[in-house]
């Protein structure tokens, strides 16, 4: 299948779609930018064809005549699961082997002795405990696997070093360490092979092993067979897109992909808000989706995601438990300043002053909230659709002061769309570009680095 | 404005020869001042009455000229620093403290000589009001003389009469009066006359440079290549020989350039495409000026006319010195500074431009240190929006602080811009 692929490498996450020649999505991808963009750009592809070519399959298989379909259907419906099963004990792999090259250079040697022995049994417990992340017996918080290893990691971790035989730092430095290594390392296995594991593993279960076993796993090779794709034009978009190895005009500037996307996701989008790590944008964008004025923050990071990492950091939080404290807030403190190097200093001070978190969290969110108003404001004001995208949106608390300040400034009624998936927006918006230079006979191919 | 050395590199063309040479002994003529009993004035470029400073033999400082020549030349951060040191907040124009901090660190000008001390400050412009706070700096500092001329607002773009008899009551009988006593001279009628006379002819034919844009594609580059076109008329050459000369020569080099259909000359040698033809309102960031300049011809886009170039004096818009009305000619070009002007004047004037010199569009930079600009520029570009349809861009720097200069983010937002006005005039998307 031909499809067009965006890329769009933020400051905190990078991100790729893959759209088919309609521009459906067919799958996308996410990972952290981390410090090699490079990488994070490799990843996020690989991620976003795996993904396309799983929905292929389900495609296929749910194109099968009626008898096959039914006797597929168990399988199928497994599949995606396991795959992604696979594909985090392959990482886990990796990681192990990590971790003991770098136990392996711990000093002094008593210590190491001591850290040899933890560390087998916190991997061992980690195996243990791997099925656990993908039966659906525990709700996957995140689909990094940085998180996912990190969570069991620790609580391996904790439960080992219990006994004080040794310390836990010691142990929590090593994952940090052979962590960043897995991830800046692209050691994937070929598409087919992973494949056949997770159909071997899912037959190998009571409860899909058909009678004919043989025959529907033949079924499901033959449709994979057929997904294989064809990416035809490539667009960057994003924070870091001068670093993607694309040619100039492989590149287009993130407010016009946001705009693009959102208004693909929502055709009624007039008014796009989007606040990504380092910066903040209100986008217009007529009726087919081309943005006709914009206004970004400056220079000043003050007000944009990074502010709430810090916020999370200093109370010692996850960022994604910073809405949910604050819409616990009895009242809204009143808070000026949104400068990110002083958020620090003004919420220790504001807890010294005996305020409560959750109030002054409450008060936090909604100051960064009155600066992209204030940006709406200079791009245009707000215009019914308005959609908002970017890592902030996720945030309830965030998403509940817009919809209050919105409804206060502008119409009572205006629609606020906020999407699942609304983290890809930029990606899909250049995807959406690599279609248009596709068909057009225009773009230029990247120069990927094999990993 | 003005002329860095050697700053716009590429093959270099004669008038740039001639305008860094006029420069060099400009400053030379400034370093021996003292020793030839010469006197001298600091004053502003908007409302420079060069020609009368010039009839009295006195040589005229530009401190504006200073501070944004520190800025291209890097000094700029540490001047600024030095005036923040003593007190100045961050938030005062950062002319005013990059000039105070060289000041602080014995006032070498920009070709490396010294500065003389003033023996009159000469405010004849006072549309700005950190102007007045400036030279009131310096007085403390020199003890000299400051003579003030008060300049009506033109809130309808329009110089009554009596607006133009308040300026010239001035001239006649509080400026010219403390020249004469700072000078040690009477004013000689004849000698400014003559100035007067060479200003207009050279004001002639940089309004031809300036018209040369409306062709396709432009010779020049209307706001980076015009910063430097307007150096000598903008500073303390204008109504001589020599900016009659560079002018003429200017011309002629810009004609040249037209006739081979040749575009505008740009740090890295003559821009081959013109992609995107621009309206530039606002001043430029003097401490990445080449770095800003080559956001632009990068993308292939070319400004075809701005406002700052404008602002020693909007000749494009019918305004000649004139020999016959010595004083009246000389309010008229203190009230017709641009900055002078309202909101709605400005923005009549930004769309003229944007219509006959056939722009896709115009940008704003707008700077943090310049009120006199920046104040209503969001406001100017919605209306200017919907009264040309065509896109308008905005961007946030400053004048020569470089702290103020994020050049991801600008760059961000120029690239963002260029790619709007394309997908818009390709009439949307597939
Ligand atoms: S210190 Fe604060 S206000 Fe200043 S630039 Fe940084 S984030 Fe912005």
């Amino acid at each position: 299948m031909k499809c067009g692929v965006g890329i769009d490498l933020g400051s905190t996450t990078t991100k790729a779609v893959l759209l088919d020649e309609h521009g459906e999505i067919v799958g996308q991808g996410i990972t952290n930018s981390r410090s090699n963009y490079e990488v994070a750009c490799a990843v996020a592809r690989e991620e976003a064809l795996t993904a396309a070519r799983l929905s292929l399959l389900a495609r296929a298989l749910e194109q099968l005549p009626g008898e096959q379909r039914t006797r597929t259907a168990a399988l199928a419906a497994a599949l995606p699961e396991a795959f992604r099963f696979e594909l985090y004990l392959d990482q886990l792999a990796d990681l192990e082997g990590e971790l003991r090259a770098c136990v392996g250079q711990v000093k002094p040697d008593s210590l190491r002795h001591a850290l040899e022995p933890a560390l087998d049994e916190v991997i061992e417990r980690m195996s243990r405990t791997a099925a656990s992340l993908f039966d659906g017996s525990v709700a996957r918080r995140s689909d990094f696997f940085r998180d996912l290893a990190g969570a069991a990691f620790m609580a391996a971790a904790e439960a080992v070093c219990a006994g004080g035989a040794v310390p836990f730092e010691r142990l929590a430095g090593l994952f940090d360490r052979a962590v960043l290594d897995v991830e800046t390392t692209m050691t994937r296995k070929p598409f087919d092979h992973v494949l056949r594991r997770a159909i071997a593993r899912v037959t190998s279960q009571d409860a899909v092993a058909a009678p004919d076993a043989a025959g529907v796993v033949d079924l499901v090779l033959a449709a994979a067979a057929g997904t294989a794709i064809d990416e035809v034009a490539f667009v960057g978009t994003g924070y870091g897109r001068q670093t993607l190895p694309f040619p100039k005009e492989c590149v287009r500037s993130e407010i016009l992909c946001h705009g693009r996307g959102a208004h693909a996701a929502f055709p009624g989008t007039r008014t796009v808000l989007d606040i990504g790590g380092q910066d903040t944008k209100a986008i217009q964008v007529d009726e087919s989706g081309v943005v006709t004025s914009f206004q970004m923050n400056d220079r000043c990071a003050a007000g944009c995601g990074r502010y709430l990492g810090y916020i999370a950091d200093e109370l010692g939080l996850g960022l994604h438990e910073l809405g949910p404290l604050a819409m616990r807030a009895h009242r809204v403190i009143r808070v000026n300043s949104t400068c990110t190097v002083f958020a620090g200093a003004e919420l220790r001070e504001r807890l010294a002053l005996g305020q409560r978190r959750e109030d002054i969290l409450a008060g936090l969110h909604r100051a960064m909230m009155l600066r992209a108003m204030s940006l709406l404001a200079r791009s245009g004001g707000v215009h019914d659709q308005f959609t908002f995208t970017g890592g902030v949106c996720k945030n309830e608390m965030a998403t509940k002061v817009l919809h209050d300040l919105v409804a206060e400034h502008y119409s009572p009624g205006t629609r606020v769309n906020i999407h699942p998936d609304s983290i890809y927006m930029g990606a899909r918006g250049a995807a959406l570009f690599a279609l248009d230079d596709y068909r057009a006979g225009r773009g230029g191919a990247p120069a990927w680095r094999e990993y | 404005m003005s002329t860095p050395a050697a700053a716009a590199a590429g093959a270099k063309d004669e008038s740039q020869i001639r305008q860094k040479r006029m420069i060099g002994e400009h400053f030379e003529r400034l370093a021996r001042a003292r020793h030839d009993g010469r006197k001298v004035v600091y004053t502003f470029v908007p409302g420079n009455l060069t020609e009368l400073i010039a009839s009295f033999g006195m040589l005229s400082v530009l401190p504006e000229i200073n501070a944004l020549q520190s800025g291209m030349r890097g000094r700029s951060a540490a001047y600024i620093a030095e005036a923040e040191k003593s007190g100045h907040s961050e938030d005062v124009c950062t002319y005013v403290k990059c000039d105070i901090g060289m000041l602080r660190s014995g006032n070498i000008g920009p070709t490396g000589t010294k500065l003389p001390e003033p023996d009159l400050l000469l405010l004849s412009y006072t549309g700005c009001f950190t102007f007045m706070k400036w030279f009131e700096l310096l007085r403390e500092q020199y003890r000299c003389p400051v003579a003030m001329l008060h300049v009506p607002y033109q809130p309808d773009g329009v110089i009554t009469p009596s607006m133009r008899a308040y300026v010239v009551d001035q001239l006649k009988n509080e400026v010219i009066p403390a020249m004469e006593r700072v000078s040690g001279r009477r004013l000689d009628l004849d000698e400014l006359t003559a100035q007067l006379a060479r200003s207009a002819a050279a004001e002639d034919d940089l309004v031809a440079v300036w018209e040369s844009a409306r062709h396709r594609p432009s010779p020049i580059d209307g706001y980076f290549g015009g910063v430097y076109y307007v150096g000598p008329i903008f500073s303390a050459f204008r109504g001589s020989e020599e900016a009659v000369a560079y002018y003429r020569e200017l011309r002629r080099e810009v004609d040249a350039r037209m006739a081979a259909g040749k575009g505008p000359a740009t740090p890295d040698g003559t821009l081959a495409e013109e992609r995107y033809r621009l309206v530039v309102e606002g001043p430029p960031n003097w401490t990445s000026f080449n770095d800003f300049w080559r956001m632009f011809t990068r993308e292939g886009a070319v400004a075809v006319a701005s406002t700052y170039t404008r602002v020693g004096g909007l000749y494009d818009t019918g305004f000649r010195h004139d020999a016959s009305h010595p004083f009246e000619t000389l309010a008229d070009y203190c009230l017709g500074c641009y900055t002078n002007l309202g909101l709605p004047a400005r923005v009549a004037l930004l769309e003229r431009y944007i219509r006959e010199y056939h722009a896709d569009g115009f940008i704003i930079n707008s700077v943090k240190s310049c009120n006199s600009f920046s104040a209503g520029q969001l406001l100017m570009l919605r209306e200017l929006e919907r009264r040309t349809g065509r896109p308008g861009g905005f961007i946030e720097s400053d004048l020569v602080d470089p702290r103020y200069f994020g050049k991801a983010n600008i760059e961000n937002r120029i690239q963002s811009y260029l790619q709007m006005v394309d997908a818009r005039r390709h009439g949307g998307y597939a």
